[in-house]
């Protein structure tokens, strides 16, 4: 039978048993005699999200096709068997083989958002791992980090031995032939991280490079202290994508996940250049997926998960050229099998409501629209080509195909905001809603329903909004309420539903997002405080952040509230994404001025990315 | 057409709940090919249902679910197919065809076969098969029964059918022959086979017979000490649920639930 790492009196105690047992449907199994490396992936945050992660299943996918490799998996304990772990002693395992994290040789961990940093914390702490990777030794495994928040890794440098910046398709394979080579060698672990830091692009060690700062606490000086590493970090791009690692195969949780469908990626990548979107830019360019290869592939992936549903994933579903061929070729090979499709990112046209009407009940479902911002102007500025011509006539189609729930997303807090501009996006709920109720009321299906909701926008690195200065809470708040005021001022109010999210969670995000090393104290402070699943608002402890910061010297608002110089040198510049900090510049000063950049298909804008030379930069040139 | 088929549950797989085995079957099913029927509408859902749901914790070798199909094959390929989707864990041990218009698994079920083991590490009375025989011998055994709605005290002695300590004893006696049972064995061989009434109508849990043993006993009840395992579901050819409680019981003619079909040749 197999081997559990938890006693059944354990797992008959915590919610959800299935979170910690492995076993799940096209887990790859194998034999540790015949294995060289042992790699660990974790997805920092609770099963039932990390199994959603289509990233993970990509590399897990990927590395297990290597004969002398074994990956397996781990995800955060929730907080009930992380207290029964710390109590009894028990360390943290993976999913397959159930051993202790602590034998493996790599362990792999995914940074999707910025408020799994303490969780990070935990995976190592449970595993006993020397949580600052200074005081890790030759027994402990390689600490590897990758994923969006690795394009600004600094705030989490100090307890990483590797980020990997890229995506995960390129040196992966690479790194572990080194490994390999420099173990059988009889090679340290030092040795490895200097041959990777000099042999191996897109690698970066970030205790090789040390930080200098200016009296204002802004950074003075970013350089390498071991003559291995680079000066410059290049991000490492596929840009073969139709032959390129796909998990034919992904695994089928017992419990359901998140995401309980098989998820296609149609395309990497976005032509569209709005201003506040971090991945518009980190992907570029876009590069799309062979057609032909995503129906074989959504083929394969429905036989082998059983799944009832496919979704495409892509930033931008309409900007995929053949999508019209592929959607219809999912409903004609599969609907009658009683599988779903479903289509998120989608613009609303003629083509998105023929598809929504055959896959979806018209009654139930909603229409989904993200201008972002309430007045062109706005929308403008942060390049969002969305206008409210489009939006109108789109729900209009809608309603009058029987359509009648509309949901719709906006930002606060987006540079160059006015009263006006928020006051905007009550006045567009409402105008859609009247759009509604100009059709004979014998000829609608009830009374039209709108839910709008608003995030607040948080600046990141590597978009035009870097150096902008972000909201303090209460200026948020404030946004908020007055919002809130105008929506009830509205002709339609009562078709109106309005959502917000919590400010407090949205000024650490800020903080982690442009933060420096001198935050890694911090965010160690404060999860031996306790802090842990900060993204779950029920263990999210702001009190907790805000006195771990003052005792650290730190001013939140250093890192959030303050507009940055055209010249200041930010902690992950060393990083080369392709795209020029000259043409992120441009685009803000663009952005200053209400200048709409044409999306990469319309006219190349010249960001730099046209360096890795694929992808749209070349489309039709050959 | 519609099929019955029998699996057993073992292993890790005693920790997933009922509801997310009915989503492991149906992506199963999916992936074995057979040709389920769906439901009608937007969110059709194939037409399967189970006999009685197992708490999490507790293995069978006595688990059964029906399902509508369009167009069949024989037992051993059905069988063969929906194997080839399972894990090592869950297995697929019958197939048979039902008549048009059987009652489904769920409202005919009446009775159930259970291994109580003792695991390791927990103490049990060495003379616990001549306790348990004391226990049995008395008038009444009143225990405290939830239910979703109410809690009310219950008389359990004439659910409990049959009582047993070693396995041929316990064939002998329900003339069931146990073969090939999953069940997990223990070193310290302290075991309780019994047959209690279950289903819709009146519905006993093993846990609750034992509860009531260690009371007898004067030992505390510890849920962990022991690792419950169903043998076996049965309907009751004599059922009659609009009969008073004591004649459902009197009358019984307990056949397995995959005994109300046949096999399928090739």
């Amino acid at each position: 039978m197999r081997k559990l790492a938890l006693s059944d009196e354990i797992l008959l105690t915590v919610e959800k048993p299935a979170r910690y047992i492995g076993n799940e449907i096209n887990m790859v199994k194998k034999d540790l005699r015949e294995v060289a490396i042992r790699f660990c992936m974790c997805f920092p945050d609770v099963y039932e999200i990390g199994m959603s992660h289509l990233g993970i299943q990509i590399l897990y996918d990927m590395l297990n096709q290597r004969d002398d490799t074994y990956c397996e998996r781990v995800y955060s304990p929730w907080p009930d068997l992380d207290k029964i772990m710390r109590e009894k002693d028990i360390p943290l395992f993976a999913l397959e083989t159930q051993d202790s994290i602590k034998d493996f040789d790599f362990l792999g961990i995914t940074l999707q958002y910025e408020m799994c940093y303490t969780n990070i914390l935990q995976i190592l702490d449970l595993s006993k791992i020397p949580i600052w990777a200074k005081e890790r030794g030759e027994e402990d495994p390689i600490v590897i980090g990758g994923g969006p928040c690795s394009y600004n890794p600094e705030p989490i440098a100090d307890f990483f031995d590797i980020f990997y910046i890229g995506e995960g398709e390129t040196v992966y394979f690479q790194m572990l032939d080194l490994y390999k080579e420099v173990k059988a060698s009889g090679g340290t672990r030092e040795r490895f991280l200097e041959r990777a830091a000099a042999e191996i692009e897109g690698l970066y060690i970030p205790k090789y490079y040390e930080a200098d700062y200016n009296e204002d606490g802004t950074l003075k000086r970013f350089y390498p202290i071991n003559s291995y590493a680079k000066e410059k970090i290049k991000k490492q791009v596929q840009m073969d994508m139709a032959n390129t690692f796909y998990p034919e195969k992904p695994l089928v949780p017992y419990i359901k996940a998140t995401q309980d469908r098989v998820v296609l990626e149609i395309q990497r990548g976005c032509i569209r250049g709005c201003r506040f979107c971090q991945a518009g830019m980190l992907y570029r360019p876009i590069r799309p997926r062979d057609i032909n290869f995503l129906k074989e592939t959504a083929r394969k992936m429905l036989k082998n998960t059983g799944h009832e549903e496919i979704s495409l994933s892509s930033l931008s579903s309409s900007d995929y050229n053949d999508l019209q061929e592929l959607v219809y070729f999912l409903i004609d090979e599969f609907r009658s099998q009683g599988v779903n499709i479903s289509l998120p990112s989608l613009r609303i046209d003629a083509f998105a409501l023929d598809v929504m009407s055959k896959v979806q009940d018209v009654k139930k479902s909603s229409l989904t629209f993200a201008p972002e911002a309430g007045s062109q102007r706005l929308r403008n500025v942060i390049n969002k080509g969305l206008t409210e011509e489009v939006i109108l006539k789109g729900a209009m189609d809608a309603f009058q195909s029987g359509w009648n729930r509309v949901k719709l997303y906006f930002m606060l807090g987006l540079p160059t905001e006015t009263e006006e501009d928020i006051e905007g996006i009550a006045i567009l709920s409402d105008k859609i809603a009247r759009e509604y109720y100009t059709i004979p009321k014998d000829q609608r299906n009830g009374k039209v329903n709108i839910v709008s909701s608003t995030s607040f926008f948080v600046p990141k690195p590597f978009t035009p909004f870097q150096w902008t200065r972000m909201c303090t809470s209460e200026e948020f708040l404030e946004k908020q309420r007055f919002l809130n005021g105008k929506m009830k001022e509205q002709l339609n109010q009562k078709s109106i539903k309005y959502n917000w999210h919590e400010a407090e969670l949205t000024l650490l995000e800020g903080v982690l997002a442009r933060g420096d090393r001198k935050l890694c104290k911090t965010i160690y402070d404060v999860y031996k405080a306790g802090c842990m699943f900060d993204s779950w608002s029920e263990y999210f402890h702001y009190d907790i952040w805000m006195e771990t910061f003052e005792k650290n010297g730190i001013n939140p608002l250093f890192y959030t509230a303050r507009e940055r110089k055209e010249d200041e040198l930010f902690p992950w510049d060393f990083i080369d994404i392709g795209v020029s900090k000259k043409f992120l510049w441009r685009e803000y000063e663009n952005a200053k001025q209400e200048k709409v950049t044409p999306n990469c298909r319309q006219k190349c804008a010249g960001c730099g990315a046209m360096i890795f030379g694929g992808g749209v930069c070349f489309e039709g040139k050959n | 057409m519609k099929v019955r088929i029998k699996f057993n549950k073992t292993g890790s797989m005693k920790f997933i709940g009922h509801l997310d085995v009915m989503r492991y079957f149906q992506k199963a099913i999916r992936r074995s090919g057979l040709d389920i029927a769906y439901s009608q509408g937007f969110n059709p859902h194939q037409l399967i249902s189970f006999a009685a749901p197992l708490g999490v914790g507790l293995t069978s070798d006595g688990e059964y679910m029906d399902m509508q199909l369009n167009s069949f094959f024989s037992t051993k390929e059905a069988m063969q197919k929906l194997n080839q989707e399972m894990n090592d864990e869950i297995r697929v041990t019958n197939y048979v065809a039902l008549e048009e218009g059987s009652k489904n698994a769920m409202s005919i079920v009446a009775a159930a076969d259970y291994l109580v083991s003792v695991k390791d590490g927990y103490v049990f009375p060495e003379n616990y098969q001549q306790l348990f025989e004391d226990f049995l011998t008395q008038k009444q055994i009143i225990m405290r029964k939830k239910t979703k709605k109410s809690e009310r005290e219950v008389d359990i002695k004439p659910y409990i059918y049959h009582v047993a300590f070693h396995e041929e004893d316990f064939s002998k006696k329900t003339g069931q022959p146990i073969k090939g049972s999953v069940a997990q064995q223990y070193e310290n061989g302290k075991k309780i086979y019994l047959q209690i009434t279950t289903g819709s109508v009146i519905n006993i849990k093993p846990e609750l017979v034992i509860e009531a043993f260690c009371k007898f006993a004067g030992i505390e009840y510890e849920p962990f000490a022991y690792q419950l395992h169903r043998l076996e579901l049965y309907g009751d050819l004599h059922a009659n649920p609009k009969a008073d409680k004591e004649e459902y019981i009197k009358n019984r003619e307990l056949v397995t639930l995959d005994s109300y079909g046949h096999l399928i040749e090739e």
